[in-house]
């Protein structure tokens, strides 16, 4: 095995670890797009009518509409969690010793990326095994054909948590991103209601959900969840996903410095 | 050329300038002690010798590897000790120090081999299976030079290694050190402002306000006043 890969098992068996150590991390995890799937969706299911559209063929329920936004979420929750654990690992020190390995600096970023991604994938399976026992089941081949959407959507919203990672200065600044950058994600794209039911209420706030690329992350979920293919989605996922790597490989350049040490 | 060498390293945050020009050698298998007050720029120029940061102005060789041209080989000569600790507390000592040994590449029978030597070393292996935080904060600090030294580099970094421990733990850790530099023929730089941690026959570069104001050996230096008085005198009254 070479020191990449020997690096990379180690980085995905240490964020493995801390994710287990950290239980409470995994069930607000799952009980939060449960409490949305369960909850806000039995109270929406009667307000919110939703016609056919691609990839359904026939009358849906809220519930059904939403599983594949709620996979978004738990991706972009992880995402920001991870980034959230990153800057801590800054505060605390350790993310100097990653950095000062002698593997290339952007190889030791995507395999904490890529070690996010996992424990997200793991995630969101979970979840869509208790949406399974809760009566809302997908084709099989879904969730076969789910995987690799989950790869390129976890790996473009665990990029932006590296991009906000670098930006972020200290651990205090993050409710921000809660506030600036979780929130209008999720509720301006298509996790909870779809672009059509936006554009009824305003032209701009459906051309911005077009426009965030986590509305094309949410859909890659929800077409490949029923066995089909959105090149679209596919294609601005992995523009943006390549954005924010850049952003975050600029934002880690040695160059620019990490942050200005005392002494 | 071995050892560490900075050759005219300036480095600036915005308009502040932080380092002004320094040079300084340490040869092959010296202890030097960079020795300032806070803020002279100590952990600036440590951010500069393990590439966390890098600068266009001045060149660093670490080994012989130029930083800014061969930074894998330079790294890979590299053991550094930081000021803020960087043990996962949660994790195992064990655990610790593989983690450390496959970011450096090292795996399998060979990596075994020298985390054994380093808790061995460190008489801890016993402990191995422990967690981190059961350790005490002298432990800690041996346990991260140990892990520092798991790839086998030639030069030492250790930035203020001996804050916030007690008198026995300084002193056990400034003497262990030594002990490297003069068996093991490690180059060691220690950046303190403490000066009694500095022996007569180490190297002292003085840095202070962003410039190297002298390297010397230390007895060269001081002849035969008392280091903290010298240190005084060069920094104490402009500090």
């Amino acid at each position: 095995m070479t020191g990449a890969l020997i690096a990379l098992r180690a980085i995905l068996i240490r964020e493995a670890l801390r994710f287990v150590r950290q239980r409470s991390r995994f069930v607000a995890a799952l009980v939060r797009p449960l409490v949305w799937l369960i909850v806000f969706a039995a109270g929406f299911r009667a307000a919110l009518g939703l016609s056919i559209t691609p990839p359904y063929q026939t009358y849906i329920t809220y519930e059904i509409y939403i599983v594949p936004g709620l996979c978004g979420m738990i991706m972009l929750f992880n995402g920001m969690q991870s980034s959230l654990s990153l800057v801590y690992d800054r505060e605390m020190g350790s993310m100097r010793l990653l950095l000062t390995s002698p593997l290339p600096r952007w190889w030791l970023l995507f395999c904490r990326l890529l070690a996010s991604t996992t424990i997200s994938i793991l995630q969101v399976y979970t979840f869509l095994a208790v949406a399974a026992v809760y009566g809302i089941d997908m084709p099989i081949i879904g969730y076969l054909l789910v995987f690799p959407a989950l790869i390129v959507a976890g790996l473009m919203l665990g990029a932006l948590g590296l991009a906000l990672s670098s930006a972020i200065k200290q651990l205090e600044n993050f409710a921000g991103v809660m506030n600036f950058v979780i929130f209008p994600m999720f509720f301006l794209s298509s996790a909870l209601y779809p672009l059509w039911k936006m554009a009824e209420s305003s032209a701009l706030l459906r051309d911005i959900c077009a426009f965030n690329p986590f509305t094309h992350a949410v859909e890659l979920i929800r077409f490949a969840l029923y066995g089909q293919f959105n090149a679209a989605a596919l294609g601005w996922t992995i523009l943006a996903g390549f954005i924010f790597l850049g952003l975050a490989l600029w934002g880690y350049d040695p160059a620019r410095g990490v942050k200005k040490p005392r002494g | 050329m071995t050892g560490l060498s900075v050759r005219n390293v300036s480095y600036a945050y915005g308009e502040k300038r932080a380092l002004d020009d320094v040079s300084f050698h340490v040869p092959q298998g010296a202890f030097c002690a960079l020795l300032g007050p806070n803020g002279a720029g100590k952990s600036t120029l440590f951010s500069l010798l393990t590439r966390l940061f890098t600068t266009a102005q001045g060149v660093i060789e670490v080994a012989g590897f130029d930083i800014s041209k061969q930074p894998r080989q330079a790294l890979a000569q590299i053991g550094v000790v930081f000021q803020q600790p960087t043990l996962d507390l949660d994790l195992t000592v064990h655990r610790n120090l593989s983690y450390f040994a496959a970011l450096h590449g090292l795996a399998g029978r060979d990596a075994e081999t020298r985390i054994s030597a380093a808790l061995d070393r460190l008489d801890m292996a016993e402990r191995a299976a422990e967690r981190t935080r059961d350790l005490n904060g002298g432990h800690r600090r041996r346990l991260e030079i140990a892990r520092s030294l798991i790839h086998s580099p030639s030069v030492l970094l250790l930035d203020e290694p001996t804050v916030g421990l007690d008198a026995a733990a300084r002193k056990a850790i400034t003497q262990h050190v030594h002990a490297l530099s003069q068996q093991d023929g490690l180059t060691v730089l220690w950046a303190t402002h403490l000066t009694d941690e500095i022996e007569p026959d180490d190297h002292v570069a003085i840095l202070h306000r962003g410039k190297l104001l002298k390297q010397e050996l230390c007895s060269d230096l001081t002849s035969g006043q008392p280091l903290q008085h010298v240190f005084l005198s060069m920094t104490g009254a402009t500090a």
